[in-house]
């Protein structure tokens, strides 16, 4: 691991990294000639299957297996959205493969709609990466200009579209419904799975949705085959374990001296990230907590710090999951209770507002956070904002999308994980009324909420 | 802006599917989009005026009255706020004389807090038009007060 090579990364030091010339001069393209000259659609689906590529958007799902889901004989059209909406506080290496490399990625769209027989696809970027937006427009015409996007690319049968999408500073439209219904120019209300996108998606045609990360990992796929990309990560325990393979881009930001996107492969533990990547914690503090995944996964303690970030170590202590592989970190100073008052603001402001648990459970528990930050907490608080946090979400089976679950993470692991502090700050802050005294209003003060 | 607008017929299947798309060329016209342009765009979609409002007003993004040359985003989320970026909004926004979500009196610059900017490796962050400030800080406040000043005279 000492000597890993950069694989996603391994251009962007280039001067014009982004460039068409500079791209294709590091041997570009040549991923989609070999498939173009000889591969079949089944065949790219059946490589990315056995490379064990998991999704990079945060769920982690098999890729090779979603593309296997969308049907061979349907009459199309069939799309493919690419979900550049990127907005999990914590993430940004999206944003570095479209300004830097948007070649890598368009090579991966292409592949990817080869595989599953799209004509047509969505680039969706959130309305925040003005530079990524302008960037894959001019990577998009330079292809245009060259035959690599467009009818019959390099002389074969396949054609693509490429359009890119602009978002409107939505969280939720990073979620695949959201961002499908979004697209069609209706509010980005997620829907009801089933149906599936491969199924059901865009225009309720059959539709892959991919995050940016994800395709990228596809060419380098296709020219180094699946072993290879096996070769990086953290193996399958078992016939239910999918394992982590491939390289990783690992975000790392917070209380660092190395704030930065890092290349890994796939298992490097959480400390180690911090420590021999993003130059320890600053100001030669001692590190308190940190995010894992991006925020809606939790919590890590400190004593969590040597969890490997593979798709199964965040889960192992409590956290929901590896998610974007986004590092925050919070050094010995940093109050929990402001951490959380942060995250719980956050998701009541992303909400999009269609199920009941998700739209109360989120503005109620910022509402709670606001009141214990401002000296007006009880220590009954704590058992509601847990109770509120167990009930909603596709996991407790109440909510429509995944949002909420990652709204009542944070909630979770930070009150699970230091409630010592939250109980004291309690007691400091509301000596009078810490224990069983109502509130005024039933859950917040309304002179508090800003 | 129809022509712009119609530009984007041929991409998608479907009409409705350039509600975005006409709402970002209004806005970027006219730095909002006001009431009376809905009934123009419901009828280049063929749509009913409450359909594109649906869509609209989901998005806290679209204004109905014009926002300053500079629209400036600081971020509010957990990397930056960890960094000072709370401190900084709020330097700005008393420097500036204005609450997030609003314009300054002179209609230069409108201040607005931003959930994560995916910045977060410049914490703490803010994206003023297509700029990004990077790395700022409570001191600096006068100088990013300043700079955007300078950012919208450069602005038409
Ligand atoms: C609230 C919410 C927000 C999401 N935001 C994003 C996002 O910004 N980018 C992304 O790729 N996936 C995001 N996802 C995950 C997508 O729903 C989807 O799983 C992913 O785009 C699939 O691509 P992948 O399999 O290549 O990872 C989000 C999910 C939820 C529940
Ligand atoms: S869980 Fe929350 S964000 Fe997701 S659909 Fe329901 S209300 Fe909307
Ligand atoms: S938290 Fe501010 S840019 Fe990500």
């Amino acid at each position: 691991m000492a000597n890993f090579e950069p694989v996603l990364l391994a251009n962007i030091q280039k001067p014009d990294s982004h460039t068409l010339a500079v791209y294709q001069a590091a041997g570009g393209y040549a991923a989609l000639k070999k498939v173009l000259g000889g591969m079949s659609p089944t065949d790219v689906v059946e490589l990315v299957k056995s490379s064990g590529l998991r999704g990079r958007g945060g769920a982690g799902f098999p890729c090779g297996m979603k593309w296997s889901f969308l049907p061979k004989d349907h009459p199309g059209p069939v799309y493919m959205c690419v979900n550049a909406d990127e907005s999990e506080p914590a993430t940004f290496n999206n944003r570095i493969l479209m300004e830097l490399d948007p070649h890598q990625v368009i090579e991966g769209i292409l592949i990817g709609c080869f595989a599953t027989r799209a004509s047509t696809a969505y680039i969706y970027v959130r309305y925040e990466y003005p530079t990524s937006f302008t960037r894959l427009e001019q990577a998009i015409n330079e292809c245009r200009a060259a035959g690599l996007v467009g009818k019959n690319i390099l002389g074969s049968d396949f054609s693509l579209d490429i359009h890119l999408h602009r978002g409107a500073a939505a969280y939720i439209c990073g979620e695949e419904t959201g961002l499908i219904e979004s697209l069609e120019g209706k509010r980005a209300w997620p829907r009801i799975k089933p149906p599936f996108p491969a199924i059901e998606g865009a225009f309720r045609k059959p539709t892959v949705v991919n995050n940016i990360e994800t395709l990228a990992n596809v060419p380098h796929i296709v020219n180094r085959g699946a072993d290879w990309f096996k070769s990086m990560g953290v193996p399958s325990s078992g016939p239910k374990d999918p394992g982590s393979y491939g390289p990783k881009l690992y975000c790392i930001s917070g209380h660092v001296n190395r704030p930065g996107c890092y290349e890994l492969p796939l298992g490097i533990t959480c400390r180690e990230l911090i420590e021999q990547h993003g130059g320890g914690v600053w100001k030669g503090r001692k590190g308190k907590a940190a995010i894992p995944g991006g925020l809606s996964m939790g919590l890590f303690t400190e004593k969590e710090w040597d969890t490997p970030l593979d798709f199964a170590g965040p889960g192992k202590v409590g956290c929901l999951g590896l998610g974007t592989a986004a590092v925050t970190v919070m050094d010995e100073t940093v109050s929990m209770i402001d951490f959380l008052h942060n995250a719980c603001r956050f998701f009541a402001h992303e909400s999009c507002g269609q199920c009941t648990p998700c739209r109360e459970g989120t503005s109620w528990s910022e509402r709670i956070l606001t009141r214990i930050k401002h000296g007006k907490g009880r220590l009954k608080d704590l058992d509601i904002l847990l109770s509120i946090s167990g009930s909603m979400g596709i996991i407790p089976g109440t909510t429509i999308c995944g949002l909420a679950d990652g709204a009542a993470w944070p909630i979770k692991n930070a009150v699970n994980k230091f409630r010592d502090e939250f109980e004291d700050y309690i007691q400091r802050t509301n000596p009078a009324g810490y224990s069983q005294q109502e509130p005024a209003e039933a859950l917040g003060l309304v002179e508090l909420a800003h | 802006m129809r022509a712009e607008i119609e530009a984007f017929f041929p991409r998608y299947p479907t009409k409705q599917a350039v509600t975005l798309p006409a709402l970002h060329v209004v806005n970027e016209h006219l730095r909002c989009v006001p009431l009376r342009a809905i009934p123009e765009i419901a009828r280049m979609l063929e749509l009913a005026p409450a359909e594109i409002y649906d869509t609209l007003s989901f998005y806290g993004f679209f204004k109905a009255s014009p926002c300053g040359k500079v629209r400036a985003w600081v971020c509010r989320s957990i990397s930056c706020a960890l960094r000072g970026g709370e401190e900084v909004l709020a330097g700005l926004s008393e420097k500036l004389g204005v609450a997030p979500g609003e314009t300054t009196a002179d209609g230069t610059i409108t201040l607005e807090f931003g959930e994560c900017l995916g910045l977060c490796d410049y914490a703490p962050a803010m994206l003023a038009g297509n700029r990004v400030y990077k790395n700022m800080s409570v001191e600096q406040v006068d100088d990013v007060a300043a700079r955007l000043r300078e950012q919208a005279e450069g602005t038409t």
